[in-house]
């Protein structure tokens, strides 16, 4: 996604849409300086790269559910027929 | 992300224990990954009942398959891409699949910058605290209330991204999606749960 042109400075706006592909390692080396430079002048858009960052992290926090025991019991006795079949 | 299996243990030995029909490696498996299965499939078909029997039938194929896995990718990608199709095909079935839905999305309301594109109504500092506070406890239910909340396609990228910790090239292997489509859902899934964080949970 690219919605913008380095011909000038990022504006804020346009800041937020670019979290991610820089995150990903996805904008090109001039286009990730801009987009820090951007970061250190901006503090609006600094602490929204923060809680993108910390929302990830709460995310990867986040467990899958524990198998129910009525779910294991099924899945080795479809384990059991497959095997005896 | 919760390590895949006991410490110590590998994909190679897991494959060459399930080749033998060792029980106990279908166990540690399904212990492993069904539950983030069944979370995976109910992006794709409409009820809990059906992505449990899409999960169930993906066992049945991975127990058939396993002496043609190349281990080309890891074990936990090649059943969940066995999975992905699967439930793909079902949802189809059941007529509903999973839209990639590319028009316009702005990550934050536009109404918060001023004609220029500067912010207005910057974000208001979270506390250092907030990935501690929000990872445990009563605040846990409305994560995944937040997840719950995004469109299909959203919800499935960020899922196996950030809740199962699969790799780019991982999600849109599984997902048949291209990477660029890959990296568009993460970021809307993202950004939206941001907002919803900061609308609904942090100012609490």
């Amino acid at each position: 996604m690219r919605l913008f042109t380095l011909r000038r400075d990022i504006v804020c706006r346009e800041a937020v849409e670019l979290v991610t592909d820089y995150l990903e390692g996805k904008l090109s080396g001039r286009e990730a300086r801009a987009f820090e430079a951007h970061l250190k002048a901006c503090d609006g858009c600094d602490e929204y790269v923060r809680q993108v960052r910390a929302t990830i992290e709460i995310l990867g926090n986040v467990q899958p559910e524990d198998l129910a025991p009525g779910t294991r019991q099924g899945l080795m006795e479809l384990y059991r027929e497959y095997k005896g079949g | 992300m919760r390590a895949p299996y006991a410490a110590g243990v590998s994909d190679e030995d897991l494959v060459r224990r399930l080749r033998a029909g060792d029980e106990s490696a279908f166990s540690e498996v399904i212990n492993a990954y069904h539950p983030s299965m069944v979370r995976l499939a109910m992006s794709f078909v409409p009820s809990r009942a059906v992505a449990e029997d899409v999960a169930q039938d993906t066992w049945l194929a991975v127990l058939r398959g396993i002496d043609n896995f190349e281990g080309r990718s890891s074990l936990k990608t090649w059943i969940f891409h066995i999975l992905a199709n699967r439930a793909r095909s079902t949802g189809v079935r059941e007529q509903r699949s999973l839209a990639v839905d590319l028009g316009d999305e702005a990550s934050v309301d536009r109404r918060r910058f001023d004609e220029k594109g500067a912010w207005s109504d910057p974000p208001a500092p979270w506390s250092d605290e907030i990935v501690e506070r929000l990872s445990s406890g009563p605040f846990l239910a409305q994560v995944q209330e937040a997840i719950s909340r995004l469109p299909d396609a959203q919800r499935a990228v960020v899922t196996l991204r950030d809740l199962d910790g699969l790799s780019s090239k991982e999600v849109y292997d599984v997902l048949g999606i291209s990477e660029a489509n890959q990296r568009v859902l993460l970021h809307r899934g993202r950004s939206r749960i941001r907002a919803i964080f900061e609308d609904e949970v942090v100012k609490r």
